[in-house]
């Protein structure tokens, strides 16, 4: 190849010249969101046909084939895609691997938990007051409620937290607030001294066990281990069936996760994902492109916090219970299994991740799978998933990278190969073997 | 010709080790600069310095017609100023195709919320095929970087730099493990980018230095030991015995 070294430029502007170059392909770019990335049609289609099928079989507007304690699980499963969506968004594409955003997702559901743990024992103390010869002041009210609240905690008075909790516009602020500014100053604080990788993780998993534990006291003001309950019953709505409630919040879940996904898209299409993909692959390098790589990540970080409070705000009116249990650091561990099970790097694998894994968790550990009677010992699943699923995150991460989700690339590589008739041999003057030989 | 950076009296030690002693280094506007050095002369240290990733113990570093002062920059900012680095193993990103690599160096408003609302206009594509045909990736646009031979990643590197568009470029060995015609094609581009901006070359293969025609630089033992045409520092007495006296 050495003979052709003086000609080398001009041969290149030459066969560009000859033909007219591939100028201006926009690959990108000018096209809408849907049509360069087709599985966001196919997700929204594939959730709007399961929400319509629950919809037809469930009790609350259909024929009651499936129970309605099974609608909540499939609600508060969308929420776990919802978070897992977030986790994918912060892990997969930008390489933070955060151990804490189920802290999040459990500020989300305290947030929302306030407001209707207060609304609807509010309206317990107002009727039982009704009956007094005097009309209650409401001073009278608030501390009937606080009483009625925090009585199992020994304290009978509002700490200053529960503030705006009588408004629910303020606690819905507070769901995205709160975890927001929250990211914001730790992830302020982390990024900006550079930290990275396992330690970054640490960290994470430090500040849920922080939070956590602080949850646990009975005078952090949110009822110590008690945790808030209740919140299945919706204030002023105590009438309608919990048949019908938990559609509601069956095809909230499916929208905030439909929105949460076409957000999620949108953000790593296009240019902002090309440099998170980049910043997950080499923030060095990113670096010294001119990109602030602690911007970027205090924005994503901070970003999936949001969207992790919204998922727990959502969730937790369907389980009816929020203890500090919640927020310890298992659960955000837990959530990486799911969205590297399911395939990190892809939307859709981390949705397929979350759905399989916690649906199973719940079939294994709700005692309907069949235990294993091996003689001297039998299998108890509810014992045993655990151990089961820590084995596949294992084969997993050693056998299968890409997860679930790297199953469907396979099957659509084997359909369509990813060649767009480029050469695929070594460019003019490449080292080939027979150079290297010399 | 005014200065475009220079570097006085930096010194730089890691755990007791000198590895710069009280450097100091001048480049013009527009000027071709090759820095050679044996091994452990501190050639990396000294782009390093430069480019923001080690903050000097001693020393200033200015830059620009209002001599600002790189030292209380970060390395983002460095960039943003117009400091272009490439590195001596190429760092592309494998993952992705060429025509997003060069995209991601354009130059570009770079903060996260204006990225988040880029939509690369038909220009701004016309801009990276452009660069692609200067490298000789037009017709790699869409392939992912990962797949190309060790020496397109090289030129994809200096197209990505020249996407950057800076007014001093740092290059470290870019002709490492290139054949004869590929590192012919490399001089070509540097010597081109050198008529309109700064580049620094840090090379150890005279043969290629030689064929940038240009001023050089020798560092020895983290300080500047010699500098001019490459015929004088080679004749250079001190230079001799630092390449083969020992």
């Amino acid at each position: 190849m050495t003979d052709t070294a003086p000609s080398s430029l001009s041969k290149y502007s030459g066969g560009a010249g000859a033909e007219p170059p591939r100028l201006a392909t926009p690959s990108g770019g000018a096209k809408p969101l849907v049509q360069r990335h087709p599985s966001v049609l196919i997700f929204i289609g594939c959730l709007a046909l399961f929400t319509l099928g629950i919809t037809i079989l469930a009790e609350g507007f259909g024929i009651g084939v499936i129970s309605t304690s099974f609608v909540k699980t499939l609600g508060k499963t969308l929420c776990l895609c919802l978070v897992a969506l977030a986790m994918d968004l912060v892990w997969g594409y930008t390489g933070i691997l955060s151990l804490g955003h189920m802290a999040f997702f459990g500020i989300g559901g305290y947030a929302i938990g306030m407001w209707l743990m207060y609304a609807r024992t509010e309206l317990i103390v107002v009727e039982s007051l009704a009956q007094a010869p005097l009309p209650p002041t409401p001073q009278e009210i608030s501390d009937g409620i606080a009483a009625q609240i925090f009585g199992v905690v020994g304290a009978s008075e509002f700490p200053p937290i529960w503030a705006v909790a009588h408004s629910l516009p303020l606690q819905l602020a507070a769901v995205v607030l709160v975890p927001g500014l929250i990211a914001l100053v730790f992830g302020w604080l982390a990024f900006r001294s550079r930290v990275t990788g396992v330690y970054l993780s640490i960290l994470t998993q430090a500040m849920t066990l922080a939070l956590a534990l602080y949850l646990f006291q009975n005078d952090s003001g949110l009822r110590g281990n008690n945790g808030l309950s209740g919140l299945q019953n919706l204030p002023g709505l105590g009438d309608v069936p919990q048949s019908t409630v938990s559609m509601w919040f069956l095809w909230a879940s499916a929208a905030a996760l439909g929105l949460g996904y076409l957000f999620c898209a949108w953000i790593v299409s296009g240019k902002f994902g090309s440099v998170l993909r980049a910043i997950r692959d080499d923030e060095a390098r990113v670096r010294f492109l001119g990109y602030s790589v602690e911007a970027y990540k205090l924005f994503i970080f901070t970003v999936t916090a949001v969207i992790a409070g919204i998922a727990g705000a959502l969730y937790y009116p369907q389980a009816g219970i929020i203890n500090p249990a919640e927020i310890a650091p298992i659960a955000s561990i837990y959530l990486a299994v799911w969205v590297a099970i399911g395939g990190r790097g892809r939307l859709y694998g981390a949705v397929i991740g979350a759905a399989f894994v916690s649906l199973l968790s719940t079939w294994f550990t709700g005692g309907q799978a069949p235990d294993i009677n091996l003689g001297p010992y039998t299998i108890q699943w509810v014992d045993w998933w655990t151990i089961l699923l820590g084995l596949s995150f294992v084969a997993v991460t050693l056998f299968a990278p890409k997860g679930i989700g790297g199953l469907i690339v396979i099957i659509e590589r084997r359909t369509t190969p990813n060649r767009h008739g480029a050469d695929l041999g070594p460019d003019p003057g490449a080292l080939r073997e027979k150079e290297a030989e010399t | 010709m005014s200065t475009l950076l220079e570097v006085s009296g930096v010194s730089v030690s890691f755990d007791g080790f000198r590895a710069i002693n009280n450097l100091s280094f001048q480049i013009g506007q527009a000027e071709m600069r090759a820095v050679i050095g044996p091994n452990g002369a501190g050639k990396t240290t000294f782009m390093d310095i430069i480019t923001g990733k080690t903050k000097p113990d001693a020393g200033r570093v200015l830059w620009g017609d209002k001599s600002q002062s790189l030292l209380a920059m970060s390395e983002s900012q460095i960039a943003q100023a117009g400091v272009g680095r490439k590195f001596q193993r190429p760092t592309v990103f494998e993952d992705q195709s060429v025509a997003d690599n060069l995209m991601l160096a354009l130059r570009k408003n770079r903060s996260p919320l204006s990225v988040l609302r880029f939509r690369a206009s038909a220009q701004d594509h016309g801009k990276v095929a452009e660069i692609a045909q200067e490298i000789g990736l037009e017709a790699a646009l869409h392939r992912k970087a990962g797949e190309l031979s060790h020496g397109q990643k090289q030129w994809l590197e200096i197209g990505m730099l020249l996407a950057q568009d800076p007014q001093l470029l740092l290059v470290d060995e870019p002709a490492a493990g290139m054949t004869p015609a590929e590192r012919e094609h490399t001089t070509a581009l540097l010597v081109e980018a050198a008529k309109t901006r700064a580049v620094v070359v840090v090379e150890h293969d005279m043969e290629f230095v030689r064929r940038l025609d240009c001023k050089v630089t020798v560092l020895h033992e983290g300080s500047v030991l010699a500098e001019g045409t490459l015929d004088r520092v080679t004749s250079d007495e001190k230079v001799i015995e630092v390449y083969l006296g020992r």
